[in-house]
This record gives C-alpha cells, sequence and structure tokens, in this order.
C-alpha cells in the first residue's frame, strides 16, 4: 500500500503541496460543484413553481424536485466541498502528506455512488419525501441507503484528515500550533463525526423499515435523531465557512486574526454547544417537555451564539486592522470603501459575513427561542432563514475561496474575470432577496414545502394576504438573479480549470495571489499590538441594536396571538 | 496569518484587548438576557405550548374524535360535508389531521378555553391556525393536548404546514369562532 508521496513547492506560499492530496482536493471540489449546478438547479424550479403567476411544475414534479433541491445543495454540495477544505486545511496549510490517500479515493468513491443512488431513488419518483424524509412517510429504500453510503464515505473523509493531523504532528511539518484555520477545520470535522453518526442513527433504522425488517420506526425519536444530522451538519457549514472566511482574509489582504486566543476559544464554544442546536426543530413537538427545549434550543445559554458573535467582531475586525495597515487610515470607514471589492473573493468575504450575521443569524436564534417558533415553525420563513445562512453565507463563502484556489491548487488563470468580478454581487443579492422575501411570506402564515398557495382543490377555502403573494414573486425574481450568479460560478470556474491559461512565473509576478508581504505588514496587530478599530465597533453596534430590536419586536407579536398553553 | 501557525507561540496567554472584553461580555449578557426571557415567559406569558401529551393508537384516537363529532355536531360544510362541531365551553375539543384533511372543522366561543386535543391518524401533519399563527406538529401515535383561549372572533384557517405527500396543499380545514 505505501507509496512514496510525491511532492511540489508551490512558488507563490512556499508550503509543500502532496500530490495525492491536490488531486483529491480538486476532485472534491469539482464534484461539489456538480451537485451546486444540479441542486442549484433545481432550486430555481422550486421558485419559479412557487411564483403564483408562473406556478411551473405540477405538485407531483414539484416535490420531486423540491427533495432533489435539499439533498443536493445541503449535503452533497457543501459536504463534497467541505471534504475539499478538510483535506486542504491539514495536507496543504500544514505541509504535509495526507494520511492514505487510497482510503481517502475509497471514501470519494463511496460518497460519489451514494449520492448518485439517492438521486436516482429521488428521479424515479417513488422517494418524494423531502430531505427530512421524515417516517411514516416511506422513500424506496435505496434512498435511504444512497445517503447512508454517502455518510459513511463522508466520515471515512473526515478521519483521513484526522490521520493527516496526526501524521504532520510526528513528521513536525509545522511548528508550534496549527494554523487558525486548520483549527477551523477540525472544529467543524468534530461536530461532522457527531452529525454524521446521528445520521446514521436515523436513516439506518429508517432503511430497515423501508425493507420491512423493522415494523416501526417512531416518528418523534425519528426527529430528534435526524435533526442531529440535520442541524448539526449545517453547523459543519458555519464552522468551515468561519475558517474559510478567516483564509480568504488572509489570502486577499494579509490579515491576521485580532486574537488567536479569542477566535480558538469562539472555535471551542462551537464544539461544546453547537451539536444541541438539534432541538430548535422540536419545539413545536409533542411530548419533550420545555425544560429539554428551553436549555437545548438556546446551545446552553447562548454559548455558541457568544462563539458566533465572537466571530462577528473578530472578522471583521480583522478586515479593518488589516487595511489600516495597508494604509487605508482616513476617517471610519475608508478600509472599507477602499477594500479591493473587484475582486471576488473579497466581495463574497464581506457579502457573506454581512447577510449571514444579519439576515441569517439573527433570524436563526429568533426562530429558535421556544415560545417564538410557534409563530414560525414550518412555515416559510424557515428557509427564508437557512437561505441566508446555506447560500448567502456558506455557499457564498466557498465560491470567494474558489476564486484563490482555482490558481493556487489548479494553476490556471481564471478566465472571464469582469464576470468573476459581478458574480459574488448577483449570486449574493439573489440570495438575500429570496431569503428575505421568503421570511416575509413566513411571516405572513406561509406555509413551506407547499405547491399551491390559493389551495385551489381544498374542501373548505383559505385566502392567504395578498402580500403573501406579491413575496413569492419576488422570491421568484430574485432566485432568477441567484441563478444566473450561480450559472457565472460554473462557467468561470469550470473554463478556467480546463481553458484558463498555466499559471507560469510570468503569470504569478504579473497577478499574486496571495497578498504581498502580509505577515509582515499587520504583524504589529493581534496580541500585543494597539487595536484602534473604530469602524468595527460601529458596524459591530449596529449589528448588536438591531439584534436587540428585532428579537423582542417578535416576542411582542407572540403576545398578541391567542393565549394558550 | 490565519493559514500559518501563530507567531506567538504561547498565544493561550495573550492578554486581552479592551474592546473584545467589552464585545464578549456584552454578547455573554444578551445570551443570558435570551435564555432568562423564555423562563420568565413560561411564568408571566400567556403563550407557551403544552408538555401535556399522551400515547395513543391512531385507531383509538380516531374512534374518540369520531364520537366527539358526533355528540356536537351542529351542521356540516365544504366540498366532503365536514361536519361541524360546536363543544361545550370549557371542555374538550378533538381534531385530527389526516391525508388529506383537519376534521372535524370547530365552532369555538371567543373568550372561552378549551382542551384541544391534536393528533395523526397517518403521517406527519402540521396544525397552522391562520392567521393567528399558531403553528404545531402533529404525530401519529401522540396526543397532544393544548388549552386554547381564542380572543378574537372570526373564520380560522386549519393549513397543513408539514409536507404529507402529493395533496398536502389541500389540507385545509377551520375553526370558527362566534361570541
Amino acid at each position: 500500500m505505501s507509496m512514496p508521496a510525491i511532492f511540489r513547492t508551490c512558488p507563490e506560499t512556499g508550503l509543500k503541496i502532496h500530490g495525492s492530496a491536490e488531486t483529491l482536493i480538486k476532485i472534491n471540489a469539482v464534484v461539489a460543484v456538480v451537485f451546486l449546478a444540479l441542486g442549484g438547479f433545481l432550486g430555481l424550479l422550486v421558485a419559479m413553481t412557487r411564483w403564483p403567476a408562473v406556478h411551473l411544475l405540477p405538485a407531483e414534479w414539484f416535490y420531486l424536485v423540491l427533495t432533489g433541491h435539499g439533498i443536493n445543495v445541503l449535503i452533497f454540495w457543501i459536504i463534497f466541498f467541505e471534504v475539499a477544505v478538510l483535506y486542504f486545511a491539514s495536507a496543504v496549510l500544514l505541509n504535509c502528506r495526507l494520511a492514505t490517500p487510497i482510503i481517502a479515493w475509497a471514501a470519494f468513491v463511496l460518497m460519489v455512488v451514494g449520492a448518485v443512488m439517492n438521486n436516482v431513488a429521488v428521479f424515479q419518483g417513488e422517494s418524494s419525501v423531502m430531505f427530512t424524509s421524515y417516517v411514516p412517510m416511506p422513500a424506496a429504500p435505496h434512498f435511504y441507503l444512497g445517503l447512508i453510503l454517502f455518510a459513511v464515505g463522508a466520515l471515512v473523509a473526515v478521519f483521513v484528515f484526522f490521520g493527516t493531523l496526526v501524521v504532520a504532528r510526528q513528521e513536525r511539518t509545522y511548528e508550534g500550533s496549527v494554523p487558525l484555520v486548520t483549527f477551523g477545520a477540525i472544529t467543524a470535522a468534530i461536530i461532522a463525526v457527531f452529525s454524521i453518526t446521528s445520521g446514521a442513527l436515523a436513516l439506518i433504522p429508517a432503511f430497515l423499515w423501508s425493507v420491512g425488517l423493522v415494523s416501526h420506526v417512531d416518528s418523534l425519536m425519528y426527529r430528534v435523531i435526524w435533526w442531529g444530522l440535520g442541524h448539526s451538519s449545517q453547523q459543519i457549514n458555519v464552522a468551515a465557512h468561519v475558517a474559510v472566511w478567516y483564509a480568504i482574509a488572509a489570502l486577499v489582504l494579509g490579515a491576521k486574526p485580532l486574537s488567536e486566543k479569542v477566535s480558538r476559544t469562539a472555535f471551542l464554544l462551537y464544539i461544546a454547544f453547537l451539536q444541541i442546536a438539534s432541538a430548535h426543530h422540536i419545539l413545536a413537538d409533542p411530548g419533550i417537555t420545555s425544560e429539554w427545549k428551553v436549555f437545548n434550543t438556546s446551545y446552553a445559554m447562548y454559548l455558541a451564539v457568544l462563539g458566533s458573535m465572537i466571530h462577528g467582531m473578530s472578522i471583521p475586525g480583522a478586515i479593518e486592522a488589516a487595511q489600516r495597515r495597508n494604509g487605508f487610515t482616513h476617517g471610519m470607514f475608508e478600509w472599507l470603501r477602499r477594500g479591493p471589492w473587484g475582486n471576488p473573493a473579497f466581495a463574497a468575504l464581506v457579502l457573506s459575513v454581512v447577510m449571514f450575521g444579519i439576515a441569517g443569524g439573527i433570524t436563526g436564534v429568533v426562530l429558535g427561542a421556544e415560545q417564538l417558533n410557534l409563530l414560525m415553525h414550518n412555515t416559510l420563513y424557515v428557509p427564508g432563514h437557512f437561505h441566508a445562512t446555506v447560500v448567502a453565507g456558506t455557499t457564498l463563502a466557498f465560491m470567494g475561496i474558489t476564486y484563490p484556489l482555482v490558481p493556487l491548487i489548479f494553476r490556471r488563470e481564471l478566465v472571464m474575470k469582469k464576470v468573476a468580478q459581478w458574480q459574488p454581487y448577483l449570486f449574493g443579492i439573489g440570495a438575500l432577496g429570496i431569503s428575505l422575501f421568503m421570511m416575509g411570506a413566513g411571516t405572513l402564515g406561509v406555509s413551506r414545502r407547499h405547491w399551491d398557495i390559493a389551495f385551489t382543490e381544498a374542501p373548505v377555502p383559505y385566502d392567504y394576504p395578498p402580500t403573501a403573494y406579491l413575496m413569492l414573486g419576488l422570491n421568484g425574481l430574485f432566485a432568477i438573479m441567484a441563478t444566473i450568479g450561480g450559472i457565472m460560478f460554473v462557467v468561470v470556474i469550470v473554463s478556467s480549470i480546463l481553458f484558463g491559461a498555466k499559471r507560469g512565473e510570468a503569470e504569478i509576478k504579473r497577478n499574486p495571489v496571495v497578498f504581498q508581504g502580509g505577515a509582515v505588514a499587520v504583524s504589529g496587530y493581534g496580541s500585543e499590538g494597539t487595536l484602534r478599530l473604530p469602524g468595527t465597533v460601529v458596524l459591530v453596534s449596529l449589528f448588536f441594536v438591531s439584534f436587540v430590536l428585532y428579537y423582542f419586536i417578535n416576542w411582542k407579536y407572540l403576545s398578541e396571538v391567542w393565549p394558550l398553553h | 496569518m490565519a493559514l500559518t501557525s501563530p507567531e506567538n507561540r504561547l498565544w493561550w496567554k495573550e492578554h486581552l484587548h479592551g474592546v473584545e472584553i467589552v464585545w464578549i461580555s456584552i454578547a455573554f449578557l444578551w445570551g443570558l438576557v435570551m435564555f432568562f426571557t423564555m423562563i420568565y415567559w413560561h411564568i408571566a406569558g400567556e403563550q407557551n405550548l403544552s408538555n401535556e401529551a399522551y400515547r395513543v393508537a391512531p385507531e383509538e384516537y380516531g374512534k374518540r374524535v369520531e364520537a366527539f363529532a358526533e355528540k356536537y355536531k351542529v351542521r356540516e360544510e365544504g366540498t366532503t360535508s365536514i361536519p361541524v362541531v360546536r363543544p361545550p365551553a370549557g371542555g374538550d375539543a378533538y381534531m385530527f389531521g389526516r391525508l388529506w384533511e383537519w376534521w372535524p372543522i370547530l365552532e369555538l366561543q371567543k373568550g372561552q378555553s378549551y382542551r384541544l386535543h391534536l393528533s395523526s391518524m397517518d403521517w406527519l401533519h402540521g396544525w397552522s391556525l391562520q392567521p393567528a399563527n399558531i403553528n404545531i406538529e402533529i404525530h401519529p401515535n401522540y396526543e397532544m393536548i393544548i388549552t386554547i383561549k381564542p380572543d378574537q372572533t372570526g373564520v380560522f384557517g386549519v393549513i397543513c404546514n408539514e409536507y404529507c405527500g402529493v395533496g398536502h396543499s389541500q389540507m385545509v380545514g377551520r375553526i370558527y369562532v362566534v361570541d
């Protein structure tokens, strides 16, 4: 099994890069983008059906497509890309060989087989059970089996990552502690172990039930355990995209974390508390006590929210500190105004941080408050919230890091630079529109996963307010915008990989990807330096005030609902 | 940089800056405020989801709902002749979800409390009262009992908001609240 590890030295970073690691990063990232394209296209069909004036698909197709949309983007796109991030954060950043490349290939094959099998089941039409596949609504056995194989593959990939950390430690390929980005990736990997295990615990009984070996799976137990996968897998995203934010800021601006200690502590809070958020989905269920709900839904007194709020200051703070060192010192916001907005990685970073924090983070906390959940449970507010976190947040951050990684890992020049420049804005603002208008419709009571909000075939009629129709129309328009942004991303990245100029010394000199002299330039900040960040203080204060206002406005809404207990 | 090992090998001994300490403290305290708001609402708020639930076989539950509907039926409505049932004020009211209807229709009196029993006959359903906007997850085999007190008159829709198959969007029931 043992083959000599082949390395190249990266001319831009000086890092030693292991050939097998590089190939595995490429292949996982490319397959991720394929699933993004598929899932994104299905998402467009969903939005076009929700748009009452268009109402594109018949009901059977709508639910089939919605199932495929959810699984392909929430599971396959994100986790394939995360495996690429894990291999990058271990083998590349630690200057080290990837542990057991053959097993890493086996993991990849399992994941592909699982993902394809699951898609086949969905498109055969007997498994339109949504991303969540709640029992006792049945899906075909290979629907569950595909997900289980995928999960096993992903779990193996996570252990290849852990193995690589051990190899790096033993072979002393780095000095001191691992880089912050690797630390974030370790956080994501630990959460992944928890979350994938929960997935197996929910899906294996469901699979056995679907083939008739188990007679009954309790629907409440399934929901509690399944959400250990469903929600925690989104927490893998949070940890991974926060790590990616730090990485983009470092690559583009030479930014350095304000404080290694603070940022790492925030990641530790994620490991300890993020997972119990599966409770967010069980707040309106019978048979579970309020004590359990209150403790779990708040991540034990909001300690994971604390972690996110810490990153919420330290990321913009790191950007401001770096920009001030780079000479943009005038006034409160010159550092932000004169940022490299034409660099798609930077634009994606800033949009992703802002939209994740404000549109995604605040609404998530409100949704997750035990009693407030009554107002929004299973309404379109829920997908509105998570399109802000997973699309405008995670997906946009992953798109952003791909722009520097194509030249560094694929060693190709980006083609169609103008298209790349506009891509994050179109995609990001499209995603923001989708999420805001879905949340708006949800506030008006519109149900999620619903084919016909006019209820034309119902035994008794019900009319949603006309504003709801307007909201879903606007949702459709912004979905078109996000789709254009998504197509631009796929076209730019695929053409760059296939047709981009090979990156030689001349290209590297003319068009450096890594910020020149970054580490030196900002060394005054961080642990011992002064920390005068007026712009960040203003931005964070604005964020906090909107958070508090929005939170209490929702309690006001709740107080107007019929009394119940 | 975040991509390289920390320059200060003893990074865990770094001291915190004022602005960091202030923000972390604010964020921590805000977390406590949000946590205790939920507990406060259990004591002082009027909208809390019930913790009362029982295991029940769907057939058994169905029989009870039918007996209830039989006893208090006042008329029939809708394209499928769903009974409209008027339970005694302050008493028990029953409803179930099944593919794809909410059954029966209830007629309640404003300002009166009812013990409303909810369960599913088959798959998961979502009991979404509109436009009052109360949303509850309904499971088969679990009977949830909430005490509600309608405080406005009108015609309210009961929408299913947990996906339950191809007829999901036809699943609309109704609650009347009268003076």
